[in-house]
């Protein structure tokens, strides 16, 4: 069994609508010192296949195929064994 | 044990100091200009321009915010008319309804970005038009769209078709502005190459317009809004002015992200401005950025602008003064103001949150002079670049597929349908089926002035309140009649939309269009585009509805295949609340059903051949202009009376799905029993005939004769071809029942048509 | 008499709120800036619907936290009277004056359309003019509107009558079809234990008048004016 913890986060140069407004907002709370702040997607999925290549690539292939909008969106993954 | 992998992460050319770019001719006709485009530039400036000017000319000569192959042909589109206070040439149309209101409208595309990014594209369309509208004084109050796709059963053209839906929901509902009505059609010309087109009109006082003009020496240069950032650089030029190919396929970082929440913060803010009389001159920065905005404002006023860009607020760090000036990110304004009003409008600013900036002053000299860290960047003169882009009258030639288009002869043709199938077939067809599944994620009862929900008029309305008006907008263009006709499909298009207001309850005033067609350099497609402007502008004569403004989208073409040509109109009118407005919805069992108009046997280009038998074949249906006017006045004679139960336009599908929908709409489960007179031709003439100049209209009867005389005041023919019932459709046909259905089954499969499609 | 509308930076039905007890109702209104520190004296304060910080992070998540929102804790407190209309009623449930959450609708999509709500409790400040059980044609327009709540704060809700809506069809039946986002037991509207605090998702604003579909709406606000003026 293994474990994929997927990160999808907005894309370096795209704009951040919710990231910017949340931001501020945890400033006017008094939490200084805030430089950035970007929210994207945390996915945690489980699989029965050992950790390899193959996984990887099938991971790869699910964040392209339908996790990630690759159009402004970039996805990276860790790799869990169980 | 964790092991991390990321996608790669594209980067926009390796270009980092693009302002130490030399230019050369080489570069310019690779960055898309011509070579005369380019000779022109050196000619202005007396000197090879710096990379940035080469980019700001670029910009502003693209085909998007110079129509230079459109200009020459739109000047013979109808501009004036005495309720038009603004006409082509700002960033919208203004007309005067009397009381002291003005209507400010326009329509927009977002094509090809809702195409590459779905929902950011439609989104960021909406945005757009939105700040057209407030950018004026108006606080927009209801948005139309008027979308093509590809057909349904393609997986790609359900994510387009549903990320578009979501993006105008998304933008829309979270600003507040009701997006209330549209058209929607489906043809494989579309399916890579989208149509998003957005129509919104707001309400000003008419003397109090603000416009996009940039006055008084010594004035501020104010930036507000969102900070700028490398979005859609070369939007304007990439996605509006050119083709996609395999390579621009790649490119699809450069779509904007919308943020819907700035740009309500944006539009307060603005308001709150121009009630308090604070802006001398305002304009949104929307395609070619700030570029646009500076240089459109002085060449209005006929001044100039020392500018120091070092002061914008920036999103990304280290950007060049090409990015800067070409940025298109979203929910930014350019505003002129006074130096004595410096304090209050700071105040306002900041009271709505938003990022400003003084930026720069305007000046007598007609020079728009740009500062960047102390060095100057670009310094070049207005006029030519907002006013003087090359205008470009393009080689046109009729096409050859029009001389080759199969003609539908309607005597020999063999009519052995069965009406059950093709009334199912109908029913479950995207085109013909209810819209509920996308104007139900609209939010369009916001602002309470909601009049005419969706689906149960032919017009969209809201009211003004405080006065007694009423605002009618209609979006219309049915492209295959444009495909197989250009010429009568745009008059039909803009006899449809006159129509769709009259038969509601309104008076026709003035029209705004979006020109979506393929590549101009294409002398068929030219050829297209000159006739349906001719078509337009006679039509717009006849009805009295000035052309204000509006928008060309050329080069909707993928791999070198086109779309129809679809000239969209979007029209306005004005009703009293005093006239009751008319739905299509029967009302009670008894009612007379009454066609106004003659059905004639024109199935060319109608949706039966199309749905049914896969044929968009000639002639379409006729259209005689005057004759519609005369429905125009006939069909506002008799709702002044109260003759008028429910009324609804005859158009796709013909009289059958006409009937269907007025029953479908009825509140308690009302049908009808038509019987068919004309017993020398199939009974599908009769149903599926797209005849041009029908409404069907259902009166009680004691109000038969007074319809008459009112039809006979026009000289406009009507028929009587049956009676609203209780709970069944039916059809006689030579003495017989053809068709008998139960009304409640049928609607069940016309609402469930999309939203099976789209779960499956 | 006053009625207050709270204006969140986004929020879009404050307008609609506003006009509905100016216009319709005829009583006294005033916009509250969601910066106030103090309140006046107010009989009624109404959180609007909209889109308040744009719905980021979660809806109502970041205006909870608005500067005014001490001064009408307080006010709730001391048992002023408190309508929650959608983005409103999900600001209630952030700020813990409501139990419960709004999730995102059942059908993931944004929802625009009239539907019909049973006031299940007739006796609060805000439904006693209805009677109970009347059914009200009200319209919806929200993409998380489906209330959640934990089967034992369900159990308390259902033993303090704390329930004042549910959906229902046209005959008043509460039934899943009738269901338009998902909520748990069709439930649209609520209370607190005090009944001085409504939450409800439709919107009541919209209803006011019959030329925009409904005028149901309206006797929703006519209970709390003859509440206020029999106080």
């Amino acid at each position: 069994m293994t474990r994929a913890k997927i990160y999808i986060v907005p894309k370096k140069d795209v704009l951040d609508p919710q990231g910017k407004v949340v931001k501020k907002a945890l400033t006017s709370l008094g939490f200084s010192g805030i430089k950035d702040l970007r929210i994207g997607k945390y996915i945690d999925v489980v699989m029965d296949q050992n950790p390899g290549q193959k996984l990887n690539d099938k991971v790869k292939s699910m964040c392209e195929k339908l996790l990630a909008n690759e159009v402004i969106e970039d996805y990276f993954f860790e790799i869990e064994g169980e | 044990m964790a092991r991390l992998y990321s996608n790669q992460l594209w980067t926009l050319s390796g270009i980092d100091r693009m302002d130490e770019i030399k230019v050369t001719e080489k570069l310019a006709l690779d960055e898309g200009l011509t070579s005369s485009e380019y000779k022109l530039i050196l000619d202005i400036l007396g000197r090879t321009p710096t990379y940035t000017e080469l980019g700001m000319f670029m910009s502003m000569w693209s085909e998007h915010c110079s129509y230079k192959s459109s200009r020459y042909h739109l000047k013979k589109l109808p501009q004036t008319g005495k309720c038009v206070i603004q006409g082509p040439g700002e960033n919208a149309g203004v007309i005067d309804i009397g009381d002291g209101c003005a209507l400010i409208f326009k329509i927009e595309s977002h094509n090809h970005p809702s195409f590459v990014e779905p929902y950011q594209g439609a989104a960021t369309g909406v945005g757009g038009i939105i700040r057209d509208i407030f950018t004026m004084g108006a606080r927009p109050l209801a948005i139309l769209d008027s979308l093509k796709f590809g057909p349904l059963n393609n997986p790609q053209n359900r994510y387009i078709f549903s990320g578009v839906i979501s993006g105008i929901a998304g933008y829309g509902n979270c600003i507040g502005i009701p997006t209330i009505g549209g058209d929607i059609y489906f043809e494989e010309c579309y399916s890579y190459n989208p149509l998003v087109n957005v129509f919104c009109l707001g309400v000003a006082p008419s003397e109090k317009i603000f416009y996009g003009k940039a006055t008084g020496t010594g004035n501020l240069v104010v930036y507000i809004g969102a900070k700028t950032g490398k979005d859609g650089i070369h939007g304007a030029s990439l996605l509006a002015s050119a083709e996609f190919d395999e390579k621009s396929l790649e490119m699809k970082p450069t779509v904007q992200v919308g943020d819907p929440f700035s740009e309500k913060m944006l539009m307060e803010a603005c308001l709150e401005l121009m009630d308090k009389n604070l802006i001398i001159g305002i304009q949104d920065m929307g395609a070619a950025g700030l570029t646009c905005s500076i240089c459109e404002m002085s060449s209005r006023g006929n001044v100039g602008m020392d500018v120091d860009i070092s002061l914008v607020p920036l999103r990304e760090k280290n950007m060049s003064p090409y990015e800067i000036m070409l940025s298109e990110s979203q929910e930014r304004m350019l505003l002129v103001i006074s130096e004595n009003n410096k304090d209050a409008v700071f105040d306002i600013l900041e009271k709505w949150e938003l990022d400003a900036v003084i930026m720069g002053k305007v000046t007598a000299d007609g020079l728009i002079n740009i500062k960047m860290n102390g060095k100057s960047v670009v310094n070049l003169p207005a006029l030519p670049m907002a006013d003087e882009a090359p205008s470009y009258q393009r080689p046109s030639k009729k096409p050859l597929y029009l001389d080759n288009l199969p003609v539908f002869d309607i005597d020999k043709f063999e009519f052995n349908d069965d009406i059950d199938s093709v009334v199912s077939k109908f029913l479950s067809s995207p085109e013909i089926c209810s819209k509920s599944f996308v104007y139900s994620q609209y939010d369009h009862m916001v602002r309470t002035n909601t009049v005419a929900l969706p689906g149960i008029y032919d017009a969209s309305a809201i009211r003004i309140k405080g006065t007694d008006k009423i605002v009618g907008m209609s979006v219309d263009c049915n492209p295959i009649y444009c495909y197989l006709d250009p010429e009568k499909g745009a008059k039909i298009a803009v006899a449809e939309c006159a129509r769709n207001l009259a038969t509601s309850g309104f008076k026709p005033l003035a029209i705004t269009n979006c020109l979506n067609f393929g590549n101009p350099e294409d002398p068929e497609v030219m050829w297209q585009f000159i006739n349906s402007v001719d078509s337009i502008a006679e039509a717009c004569r006849i009805f009295d509805t000035p052309v204000t403004g509006g928008n060309v989208s050329f080069y909707n073409e993928t791999k070198g295949e086109g779309i129809f040509p679809t000239p969209v109109i979007g029209m306005v009118g004005i009703s009293k609340s005093s006239n009751k407005l008319n739905s299509i919805s029967f009302k009670n069992p008894g009612d007379l059903i009454i066609v106004l108009g003659k059905t004639k046997p024109e199935l060319g280009g109608s949706f039966y051949l199309k749905l049914i038998h896969n044929i968009a074949a000639l002639p379409i249906p006729a259209i005689d202009l005057e004759k519609e006017k005369r429905l125009i006045d006939l069909v506002m004679d008799l709702t002044e009376k109260k003759l008028i139960e429910s009324a609804h336009d005859i158009s796709e599908g013909g009289l059958l799905i006409a009937a269907l929908e007025s029953s479908f709409a009825s509140d308690n489960n009302l049908g009808f029993e038509l019987k068919i007179k004309d017993p020398d031709r199939s009974p599908n003439i009769f149903l599926f005939s797209e005849s041009q100049g029908r409404i069907l209209v259902t009166i009680k009867s004691d109000n038969l004769s007074k319809l008459q005389e009112f039809c006979i005041k026009h000289s406009y023919h009507f028929e009587s071809i049956g009676e609203v019932v209780s709970g069944c459709v039916s059809i006689e046909y030579k003495g017989k029942k053809i068709y008998n259905r139960i009304n409640s089954d049928l609607k069940k499969s016309w609402e469930d048509t999309i939203p099976e499609i789209m779960n499956s | 008499m006053k009625f207050g509308v709270v204006v969140f930076p986004g929020s879009n039905c404050d307008h609609d709120a506003f006009y509905s007890v100016k216009s319709v109702i005829k009583q006294d209104v005033e916009f509250i800036w969601h910066k106030e520190k103090k309140i006046g004296h107010l009989d009624c304060i109404i959180l609007p619907g909209g889109f308040s910080y744009g719905d980021y992070l979660r809806t109502g998540s970041i205006a909870r936290f608005a500067p005014v929102m001490n001064s009408i804790s307080d006010y709730a407190e001391n048992g002023g009277l408190l309508v929650g209309i959608c983005n409103g009623f999900q600001i209630l449930t952030e700020l813990k004056l409501l139990p419960g959450a709004l999730l995102m609708n059942s059908t993931l999509r944004f929802i625009c359309k009239h539907v019909h709500i049973k006031a299940e409790n007739a006796e609060t400040p805000f439904t006693n003019k209805i009677r109970e059980g009347q059914i009200l044609k009200i319209p919806i327009a929200h993409k998380e509107g489906n209330y959640f709540i934990s089967p034992e704060e369900l159990d308390k809700l259902e033993k303090n009558r704390c329930i004042v809506f549910k959906y229902c069809d046209e005959n008043g039946k509460i039934i899943d079809s009738a269901n338009p986002n998902g909520s748990l037991d069709n439930i649209a509207g609520i209370c607190n234990e005090k009944r001085n605090i409504l939450g409800m998702m439709p919107h009541p604003e919209r209803a006011m008048e019959d030329v925009l579909g409904s005028s149901d709406g309206k006797i929703i606000f006519e209970s709390i004016v003859d509440f206020i003026r029999n106080r």
